[in-house]
């Protein structure tokens, strides 16, 4: 195992965050404090509450996840596209390290930015409503495992990548939609019967569910599908991940 | 003395079928500075990025000191630093950043001193802390280089170094290309400045179509290849050359004030004396007289000119 390999992608990759502060942290804060004036006061003054939480803090899971989702695909996804798009992954190539290495540098990085924001983003909500945290570790654990899935999964696609519109089109045509149809603004059981079956193929249901468990230990479906859910998808990246390095695919010619 | 690295049979062909190397078999001997000639498309870069790990093989086998550079990739790659042919580089990074990331991707437990040393070795001491897009093309390039060397690779591959680079420049890159080979890196560079080998190279190899055609040693391919002519002013001009001196075939000047002598020094006897002693009896005297030796590049054409 080359460490010093893992290390110097590792600490590259943190100190572009750093460098972009204003991107990475800033803008996450801003569009969760804006979703809170739309739907936590706007919205909130109608809803009030959904079983017998009140609107504002009953979104709060849901922001979360639907930031470190999208946080953690774009970032990843990028680190990975662009040295392949400048030419620079040239070194990456010829540098004595296998593919594992690459991919604990790089998702590892994202997927410890994600959790940061993640928690930044806790934060900044409890400015606005009290939450409370009813299992800490399950949620941390949530948020870790979901991090990580996502940031595996936007390396997968960074990978694939041969443009930027591949890039941009599957958080934008396939994350967004889920997410917002996961339940983040709404308790799945509000919605029409035939809405709330074509929402358990929806896997980000269950992401959201488990994780708003942790905190208000409310759900729409079981805690442990939920848990089984990140498991699977987690598992089902690293798969890709596998076959991506068997083939060598789309990295050497 | 065991070769550094050594290449058998390698073919590639690329996914469209296209095959860049076809057979390829060459060593290179530790120490030495390598010049790999070819024209465009030769498969220089091809050759060069299959050693580094760049481009997978079709076929054949390469070995780096011994060890394969598949099965044992970790051994191999550790003691290579590439400088590509293109130059791409992180450009928000400052050369300080991404040399001692270069350093730390190979293996390399962090050194600044080190880092120190290579920047102030490529003149890019001051602008360490510059990002990189702000540099110049040659300053890049520098960057590169400082990005090769953060790792102390026995083995520096250079695919066209100093391509667009100005002459200053250039000169600085070959003294610091000597001077790596002073301290015992070998250095495989290809140019398509046939000066560049002509100056630097102890051997050289030369690829065209994906096949070596000729590998060897630079003074030898010159000696053996290099034909040399003679060229003697006369004191007084002749209108034709006097059938006794037909023998040496001589070339005459247009203003019959130039004679000129082609001969091979590969000959043991180059002719020379005999033809000087057959001048006097004819009563030709020459004011002067100079040789030349024709260059690499020369030869090169040669070669390649044959080969098609
Ligand atoms: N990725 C690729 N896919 C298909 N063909 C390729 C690829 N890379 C190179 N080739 C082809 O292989 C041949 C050799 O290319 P290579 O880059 O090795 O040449 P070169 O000797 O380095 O040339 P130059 O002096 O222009 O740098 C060329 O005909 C090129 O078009
Ligand atoms: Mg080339």
């Amino acid at each position: 195992m080359n460490l010093h390999a893992i290390k110097a992608i590792y600490r590259t990759e943190m100190t572009r965050m750093m460098r972009t502060v204003v991107q990475s942290i800033v803008a996450p804060v801003l569009s969760t404090s804006l979703y809170f004036v739309i739907f936590g006061a706007a919205i909130g003054s109608r809803i009030t509450e959904i079983d017998g939480i009140s609107y504002g803090a009953f979104i709060v899971p849901g922001l979360i996840m639907l930031s470190i989702m999208t946080e953690s695909i774009s970032n990843s996804s990028f680190a990975i596209y662009f040295p392949k798009f400048t030419g620079t992954i040239f070194e990456l190539l010829s540098a004595p390290i296998s593919f594992v290495e690459v991919l604990l540098g790089y998702v590892g990085a994202a997927a410890t930015k994600s959790v940061i924001i993640g928690l930044i983003i806790l934060g900044t909500a409890s400015f606005f409503v009290t939450i409370d945290i009813a299992h800490p570790v399950i949620m941390m654990l949530f948020l870790v495992l979901i991090s990580v899935s996502f940031s595996l999964f936007g390396f997968i696609l960074g990978v694939w990548a041969d443009g930027w519109e591949k890039l941009t089109i599957v958080p934008i045509l396939v994350i967004m939609p889920l997410t917002f149809l996961g339940g983040t603004f709404y308790s799945i059981s509000m919605l029409p019967p035939a809405w709330q079956t074509i929402s358990l193929f929806n896997p980000v249901v269950y992401l959201i569910s488990g994780f708003r468990w942790s905190f208000y230990e409310n759900s729409d479906v079981a805690v442990a599908i939920s848990l089984g859910m990140v498991l699977g998808f987690l598992l089902l990246c690293l798969i890709a991940v596998w076959w991506i390095f068997k083939s060598g695919y789309k990295l050497r010619s | 003395m065991q070769p550094i690295i050594s290449i058998k049979g390698l073919t590639k062909t690329y996914e469209g079928g296209f095959q860049a190397l076809k057979e390829v078999s060459l060593d290179i001997n530790r120490g030495e500075i390598f010049g790999l000639l070819g024209p465009n498309g030769a498969g220089k870069t091809t050759l060069i990025n299959i050693v580094c790990g760049i481009v997978t093989k079709t076929t054949g086998s390469v070995t780096v000191d011994g060890f394969d550079i598949v099965d044992d990739y970790r051994q191999t790659r550790s003691r290579i630093g590439l400088v590509p042919q293109e130059l791409p580089t992180e450009t928000f990074e400052t050369p300080w950043n991404v040399a001692r990331f270069s350093r730390g991707l190979f293996g390399k437990p962090e050194n600044p001193g080190h880092i120190e040393k290579v920047l102030k070795s490529l003149s890019l001491w001051e602008k360490r802390n510059e990002k990189i897009m702000m540099l110049s093309g040659g300053m890049k390039r520098r960057v590169l280089i400082a990005k090769a060397l953060a790792h102390e690779p026995e083995i520096l591959f250079l695919d066209e170094p100093t391509a667009g680079v100005d002459v200053e420049l250039r000169q600085d890159m070959w003294s610091v290309v000597r001077s790596l080979r002073e301290s015992g890196v070998t250095v495989i560079l290809t140019t398509h400045y046939i000066e560049e080998a002509e100056q630097l190279a102890d051997r050289v190899g030369v690829i065209n179509h994906g096949k070596i055609i000729l590998v060897e040693e630079k003074n030898r391919l010159m000696r053996e290849f290099g034909k040399k002519q003679l060229v003697l002013q006369l004191t007084d001009c002749l209108a034709v050359v006097p059938p006794e001196l037909d023998d040496y075939e001589l070339e005459l000047s247009e203003s019959g004030c130039e004679l000129t002598y082609h001969y091979d020094t590969k000959q043991d006897h180059t002719g020379i004396t005999a033809l000087l002693a057959a001048l006097r009896t004819a009563g030709i005297k020459f004011n002067d007289l100079s040789t030349s030796q024709s260059s690499l590049e020369e030869i090169f054409v040669g070669l390649v000119n044959q080969e098609a």
